[in-house]
């Protein structure tokens, strides 16, 4: 029930925010927003440690074909949605110092698009999964469309036609499969389907070799689009940098995340022979996405493009970590996936501080913010330095078991994507440098130090950092039942 | 069989307001005739009548379809309220729809391959005249003159069809036909011999007559200048209802009669579907006027319809059904809405671009909505009723093994988004074209807005709850 209510509530509020004017809008907004955190962590609080999905609710749907309104949350959901949860009111105050036309509309849109994410994440029915997939979508690309930068007409688009291309491969796959299905359980004369998770995991399983390989090619376009991994990357840097910050932000913050959770999800245990044929393709692709990307970073001028390729570098990693198939992969990727989130959401809000001052994202034009500006100064480096995986900060986790997975998996692969941490120094710190430290030049001379909003969202992205970079025991408990299971399912099908 | 009864005589009714002037009335009028036919048609659920041996027969099949086509004019006739006041000739216009949709609901029940022919004419004849409405109108006159011709060139085909089958088998029932043709075949039916030929002729010419009636590649090159060039709608009226109509009736000449003789007709209609989506939806793309990108659009549809016609199990019925009245609903909504901005951008010669959609939110927030609504539940975002459609197409389609044409419509569907999101940004996303007179605030009348109103939720309540329109069949 509560996943229901944490589903549902955004929408609620969503819907109340649209009709209001908009001053209220954003204060209603983050209201709502830190409500349904206070409801989260109730659930975690309630979280019994186990491999089991909890806080259940299975209601017959489309009863003729066998789709389900079945929520739930096992430990990997419950960390995804916390995570969403963090993020949204987070991204919501980041916006208060900012003029936004029209802000009942845009922040309805981002609370229906936190409904959408807590849904993707706790939607334990593959249709029902499809649709808060697709549900995602839509208020994303509104919200890059009417408040995106020069461009976003064709920009926006472009984002929408990759993902909604990847989204109904993916759907075909899922028809597919849940073809396969016989839901003996119902007791009904003939074949009744389902989509539920369980019998779409064992319909996968038992499919042929050759059907398993196109549809995890179906389902890992899907994914590798909204991730994105290389080759089907190209509509991310410009989508990131014409969107709006907050736009961004829900888009390398939590969107991204549907990608690599849908891996986890939906793909592996789905799929287990073709993952097993094509899994390392998967992670060559994967790590070429890394280093391909973490070049093109250190080359560029622009932050918010710079930050753009960093996702992908970062996001590569992950994805490579997660078909590593060990249990360290899998741990290190979903670590990965909460530090990232909440890093880039730093780094995306320390972009926008700059541009919204300075009016450039130019780096070579701005240097000495450190001298007049030490507190942002100080907290970008902590943001920076999480992003570059230094010990202690929670990106150091992540990054330490999934290269520990990788390694396990193949010597070579884990070299390669290692290489990740040390290009990610050079072009993180190049950024630092050439903004924080140096001559003050006439363009920066100006800077004022954060305000009190802005403190309200990097203090506690800092205290985030430090807190799960420290003592990541928790989280890792948390999800490391679920992610057993999943890799036990591979595990047994490989073994057949 | 009451349904064509109560729309037989609310069509004479409506005829005979001219003489006795109650002109006024006739709105009401239609609307409670058309809700008392669908009551009717609820009325005989399950009961399945037989009428005038075996000429019609009304199934559940047949009834709910009537209720569809009727449900759609009466969001027609409430929409469409501007096509009868700016004519003198109020009443003709209500009778010849009226009779139109009497067709219709024959095609969706006939039982006899005469009935086809006949409710196929009952439904054309009309449409012939009422493309033709607007008199003084060169394109209006010009869609009249070829929907007619093209018209009459696919009952051509579609008569010489029914000639060979009966030739083949003796008799026009279409239960008799489906008895005969129950495995075991006849001995003498094998592929070669003349009867065979009869058969395969038959069927094939029964395609290609049915497939000009509903508009699929390659006998579409009507339908974007007959769309075009009518009042819009009147386009509305062809876009919803008559394809639905002929899609019901094409499904249940092949559903009930041709199923078991799949290697005859498939791999045709396998090309004909896969054509029909990927030249509708590229030709599409191209247009600069909104009504010729709709026509496009809806040759792509009746493209995916036709795939519920290749995949012919259990499940296609109700695809076709649910597609249908899907469909059906987002085209009235966008054509009523395309017919306000026509009616604001007065040029005269009815071509409404892109341009003449921008910064409609700003102007009407509620149209701009109800636009954005339609256009999304016609290129299939869920949880609008059109992903459902397609949905329950595609799982047909892969049901009966064929993956290869479901990715050439995902492949099709993508295009689509193209142009039904350029109406969306174009409202959204550009601001008005400084210098144009259309600057003043849109207006719509009540009636429009209700329907607009009636069309968004009934989007989502049928894409919510799709089972209560999927379970029927």
């Amino acid at each position: 029930m509560i996943t229901a209510i944490l589903i549902f509530f955004p929408l609620l509020t969503g819907l109340l925010v649209f009709v209001t004017n908009n001053e209220q809008a954003r204060k209603i907004a983050f209201a709502s927003a830190i409500v349904e955190l206070g409801i989260t962590i109730f659930a975690l609080v309630k979280f019994v440690h186990g491999p089991d999905p909890q806080f259940v609710l299975d209601i017959s749907w489309i009863q003729s074909i066998g789709i389900h309104f079945h929520v739930a949350m096992d430990g990997i959901s419950i960390l995804l949605v916390l995570l969403t949860n963090v993020l949204v009111p987070l991204i919501i105050l980041s916006s208060f110092n900012r003029n936004i036309n029209n802000g009942n509309s845009f922040y309805a849109l981002i609370l229906l698009m936190q409904m959408a994410l807590v849904g993707v994440f706790t939607a334990m029915d593959g249709f029902l999964f499809y649709i808060f997939w697709e549900l995602a979508l839509i208020p994303i690309w509104f919200i890059c469309l009417l408040w995106g930068g020069e461009n976003r007409a064709r920009i926006t688009f472009k984002f929408f036609v990759y993902t909604l291309a990847g989204s109904l491969l993916m759907l075909v796959a899922l028809i597919y499969v849940y073809l396969q299905t016989n839901d003996a359980t119902l007791g009904h004369v003939g074949v009744v389907r389902t989509f539920d998770i369980q019998a779409l995991y064992s319909a996968g399983a038992n499919l042929s070799s050759a059907e398993q390989t196109w549809i995890f090619w179906a389902m890992f376009i899907a994914f590798a689009i909204k991730m994105p991994v290389f080759p089907f990357h190209t509509w991310q840097p410009d989508t990131y940098v014409t969107a709006p910050t907050q736009g961004t932000m829900l888009l390398a913050g939590i969107m991204l995340k549907m990608g690599t959770y849908g891996l986890i999800r939906w793909l592996l245990p789905i799929v287990p022979l073709g993952v097993h044929h094509w899994g390392t393709t998967a992670i060559i692709l994967s790590v070429i996405s890394i280093l391909y990307a973490s070049v093109i970073a250190i080359m560029q001028k622009d932050f918010k493009r710079l930050i753009a390729y960093s996702s992908i570098a970062h996001v590569g990693l992950i994805s490579a970590g997660i078909f590593s198939l060990t249990i360290q992969g899998l741990q290190g990727g979903l670590m990965q996936m909460l530090a990232h989130g909440i890093n880039v959401v730093g780094l995306f809000f320390v972009a926008d501080i700059l541009f919204n001052r300075t009016k450039t994202r130019e780096i070579a034009q701005l240097g000495g913010i450190r001298n007049v500006a030490p507190t942002f100064a100080t907290l970008f480096m902590i943001v920076m330095l999480a992003s570059v995986a230094l010990p202690i900060t929670n990106g150091f986790v992540g990054e330490f078991l999934l290269l520990n997975g990788l390694f396990q998996y193949d010597v070579y692969a884990a070299g390669f994507a290692g290489l990740s941490v040390i290009l990610g120094a050079v072009y993180m710190l190049r950024a630092y440098q050439r903004t924080m430290l140096g001559e003050i030049n006439p363009l920066t001379s100006t800077f004022t130090d954060l305000t009190f909003n802005e403190k309200a969202v990097l203090i506690p992205i800092v205290i985030l950092i430090f807190v799960t970079g420290v003592y990541p025991k928790p989280l890792i408990d948390i999800a490391e039942p679920a992610l057993q299971n999943i890799v036990n399912l591979i595990q047994q099908t490989n073994l057949l | 069989m009451k349904t064509i009864e109560i729309l037989s005589g609310l069509g004479v009714l409506a005829l005979l307001a001219e003489i006795f002037r109650f002109k006024k009335f006739l709105l009401p009028i239609v609307v409670v005739g058309l809700l008392g036919a669908i009551g009717a048609a609820v009325y005989d659920w399950n009961t399945n009548i037989h009428y005038y041996h075996n000429m019609l027969t009304f199934d559940n099949y047949a009834l709910l379809f009537s209720i569809v086509i009727c449900g759609t004019a009466l969001l027609w006739f409430l929409s469409a309220q501007n096509f009868f006041s700016e004519e003198t000739s109020i009443t003709d216009h209500y009778g010849l729809t009226l009779f139109a949709l009497v067709g219709a609901v024959i095609i969706v029940s006939y039982s006899n391959m005469v009935m086809l022919f006949l409710g196929i004419e009952i439904l054309s004849i009309p449409l012939y005249v009422l493309a033709g409405s607007k008199k003084e109108n060169l394109s209006s006159n010009e869609a009249s003159l070829k929907y007619f011709l093209m018209g009459a060139f696919a009952t051509g085909f579609l008569l010489f069809g029914i000639a060979l089958l009966y030739g083949a088998f003796g008799s026009f029932d279409l239960n008799r036909i489906a008895a005969i043709l129950l495995p075991p075949m006849p001995s003498q039916a094998r592929p070669g011999d003349a009867q065979w030929l009869l058969i395969s002729g038959g069927i094939i010419f029964m395609l290609i007559g049915l497939s000009f009636k509903a508009s699929v590649v390659p006998f579409h090159f009507w339908a974007p200048d007959v769309y075009q060039g009518s009042p819009t709608q009147v386009t509305a009226f062809m876009a919803s209802i008559v394809k639905t109509a002929a899609f019901a009736a094409f499904l249940r000449l092949f559903i009930t009669c041709f199923a078991n003789l799949g290697s005859v007709w498939s791999n045709l209609v396998w090309v004909i579907a896969a054509i029909t989506i990927l030249l509708g939806n590229i030709t599409a793309v191209y247009q600069s006027s909104v009504k010729r990108m709709l026509a496009y659009s809806s040759i792509s549809h009746a493209g995916y319809l036709m795939l519920a016609i290749l995949a012919m199990n259990n499940l296609s019925a109700g695809a076709v059904l649910y597609y249908a009245a899907a469909y059906s609903v987002a085209t009235i909504a966008s054509f009523t809405v395309l017919a306000i901005i026509e009616g604001q951008n007065s040029n005269g010669d009815g071509h409404v671009t892109f341009e003449n959609f921008n910064g409609l939110a700003k102007k009407n927030p509620f149209l701009a909505f109800a636009m954005t609504t339609a256009m999304l539940s016609l290129a299939g975002i869920p949880p609008l009723a059109g992903f459902f459609g397609k949905y329950y197409l595609f799982s047909a389609t892969l049901q009966s093994g064929y993956i290869w044409i479901v990715l050439i419509a995902v492949l099709g569907s993508l295009i689509g988004v193209y142009y039904y999101f350029k109406v969306i940004i174009a409202m959204y996303f550009s601001s008005t074209t400084s210098g144009t007179e259309n600057q003043n605030e849109v207006e719509i009348s009540f009636l429009q807005v209700f329907v607009l109103l009636l069309c968004i939720l009934l989007s989502l309540a049928l894409g919510l709850f799709p089972d209560l329109v999927i379970r029927l069949l």
